[in-house]
């Protein structure tokens, strides 16, 4: 078992999670509400990392942070190394392969919260801002706790992606499915076999718990 | 501050046309009915502020709230309105007190022993911890116009609120409506296109179509004197026909109308002109049905003479539309005991008396759709 594997999947999950969710509630609500010329380009620009190969989405991932790109020579102008094959890259990466899984479900959950809904918090004399926090926000909260699990799952089982742009560094990109990856290519599947089974209960738990938060937030909105 | 009520004057002309002027003062429920896409909902929706019209002007107590012309226009949260909207639009993630509580200003002390008592208000003690979900349509009613009067609003206003309400519930919320309004006399401001519900809620009816106000009194007023016959059929009336003005009896207070070659009696109207053509009405329980075994009283009330063409028997009363020798018809209502008693049927001859003083006449079509 690798142990560094599993903890830099999960640091990464976590830390995609973290700054994804709070864009992807700003994003979805705006979407959600919002008539716009163009709204269907931008939500299946979105939607693009859905059903793009791994490989195509690496592959111009390689070219935005490579060290020819413009941000990769920011970036290694300020740190001092390339932002290809460091977590700071994969971080980058996972960010824009989880944008639909984070924001399709908070759109989902802020799309049936009916209009009236919000009149009826500004004629209770909410501000918007209140309106956001103490309706919105508790209403959509399924929706954005199953982005969450969505997106730190989906980042714990990616592979072809960080690959191409992280390779496989331990300690710094080898992600737990990489070193899978690496055992089974070194003929250890018993490593292989035990990091699997943890990938499976970790994925199994994460959609029975989506499924909990869905059927819950159903109920909410029968009422 | 004296307590003048709520002013509306509201003037647009785009898709959504308004042309609404009304005042609804303390103690007063102004019910606006119209068929949908009268504008009855952004005329409401106009007051609380969630709808701007072109131009309008909406003053509570003196305190503007829109004026167009001044370029005022209050947010929602500072009009001192309480909403009831049509599906009540509860926080479904809140329990039914806190609700209640959100909408409590937060000067309010004791917002929880505040809420509590608004719940014993309308019969709700006992539910505090239902989520409206756990509720019925008519609870959730309840809670709604709480959640209104939480805000102690200069105007309460309510949007179709019991459109989704069986009719026996509606029945008894419609009581507990007008008796919560005899303890808190906050002007009213209901919305309907229910003309029973509005006659029987209504202090003064505002009759609005395609965004005008077409007729604002109360509601016998406008059952019995409607100001055109748009507004005759918007409430109802089937017995409206064309005719003429022919004279003006000042000394008995009575204006004959002549109408298929007969001379009718009705009500005194010596503003319009001698030898004018007419709209008139009549509503149908003032045609009373003369007996076929022995003279009734006020036969020679306005006799017409005809045949039964139509006799819909509905429960206690039964519906009939009888043809006259000259082809118009005339609907009328009676006990369907008395249909049995006088062998009312298709086809049978029958005559009727048309009350003179139910006579109402009003300008003709063209000038009344104006």
């Amino acid at each position: 078992m690798d142990w560094d594997a599993l903890l830099i999947s999960l640091i990464l999950g976590l830390a995609t999670a973290a700054i994804l969710i709070p864009l992807a509630i700003i994003i979805a609500r705006w979407l959600a509400w919002h008539r716009f010329t163009g709204r269907h380009i931008a939500q299946a620009v979105i939607a693009l990392p859905l059903i793009l190969p791994p490989t195509v989405l690496g592959f111009y991932l390689l070219m935005l942070l490579g060290r020819e790109s413009w941000l990769g020579q920011v970036y290694e102008g300020v740190a001092g190394r390339t932002l290809v094959f460091s977590f700071e890259g994969i971080l980058i990466a996972s960010v824009i392969f989880n944008i639909p899984f984070a924001i399709q479900p908070i759109q989902r959950s802020f799309e049936s919260i009916s209009h009236s809904i919000r009149e009826a918090a500004w004629c209770c004399g909410l501000s918007g801002w209140q309106t956001f926090t103490r309706i919105e926000l508790p209403l959509a909260w399924p929706g954005i706790v199953a982005a969450a699990i969505l997106t730190i799952a989906h980042t714990l089982g990616e592979f072809g992606v960080i690959l191409m742009v992280g390779g496989s560094i331990a300690g710094e990109t080898r992600t737990i499915a990489i070193a899978i990856y690496d055992r089974v290519q070194a003929f250890d599947n018993q490593s292989a076999a035990i990091m699997s089974a943890v990938l499976l209960l970790g994925s199994f738990l994460a959609i029975t718990l989506i499924y909990m938060l869905t059927e819950r937030a159903g109920k909410h909105h029968a009422g | 501050m004296p307590a003048e009520g709520v002013k509306v004057r509201l003037q647009q002309d785009t898709i959504i046309p308004l042309h609404v002027a009304f005042d609804c003062q303390p103690g007063d429920i102004l019910v606006i009915v119209g068929p949908s896409g009268s504008g009855k909902s952004t005329t409401l929706r106009t007051i609380s502020g969630l709808y701007t019209p072109q131009h309008g002007r909406v003053s509570s107590n003196t305190t503007p709230w829109l004026d167009t012309d001044a370029r005022i226009n209050l947010p929602v949260q500072q009009r001192k309105t309480g909403m009831v909207f049509q599906h009540y639009a509860l926080f479904p993630h809140l329990t039914a007190l806190e609700n209640i509580m959100i909408a409590l200003r937060n000067d309010k002390i004791n917002k929880t022993q505040r809420a509590r008592q608004l719940l014993e208000l309308i019969n709700m003690q006992g539910l505090e911890g239902r989520l409206p979900g756990q509720l019925s349509g008519g609870q959730q009613q309840r809670i709604a116009l709480a959640r209104a009067l939480a805000r102690e609003p200069d105007v309460l206003l309510l949007d179709e609120p019991f459109s989704a309400i069986d009719q026996q519930t509606r029945r008894k919320l419609v009581r507990e409506l007008l008796q919560l309004h005899q303890q808190i006399p906050t002007p009213l401001i209901h919305v309907t296109h229910n003309l029973n519900e509005a006659r029987r809620i209504a202090d003064r009816l505002c009759i609005l179509h395609h965004g005008h106000t077409l007729q604002l009194d109360t509601p016998d007023a406008i059952m019995s004197r409607p100001h055109n016959s748009k507004v005759a059929r918007l409430i109802g009336h089937d017995n409206i026909h064309d005719g003429l003005v022919e004279q003006h009896d000042h000394e008995r207070q009575i204006t004959r109308l002549h109408w298929q070659g007969m001379t009718l009696e009705a009500a005194y109207r010596p503003e319009m002109a001698a030898g004018a053509p007419c709209r008139w009405v009549i509503p149908t329980e003032s045609v009373i049905l003369h007996r076929q075994d022995r003279p009734s009283r006020g036969e020679r009330e306005n006799p017409v003479h005809g045949k039964i063409t139509e006799l819909v028997r509905l429960g206690e009363s039964t519906s009939i539309k009888m043809l006259t020798e000259q082809g118009a018809a005339i609907y009328l209502n009676v006990p369907s005991h008395v249909a049995r008693r006088n062998r009312l049927a298709e086809e049978a001859l029958v005559a009727v008396s048309l009350l003179s003083e139910a006579i109402h006449m009003m300008p003709p079509e063209s000038e009344s759709s104006a």
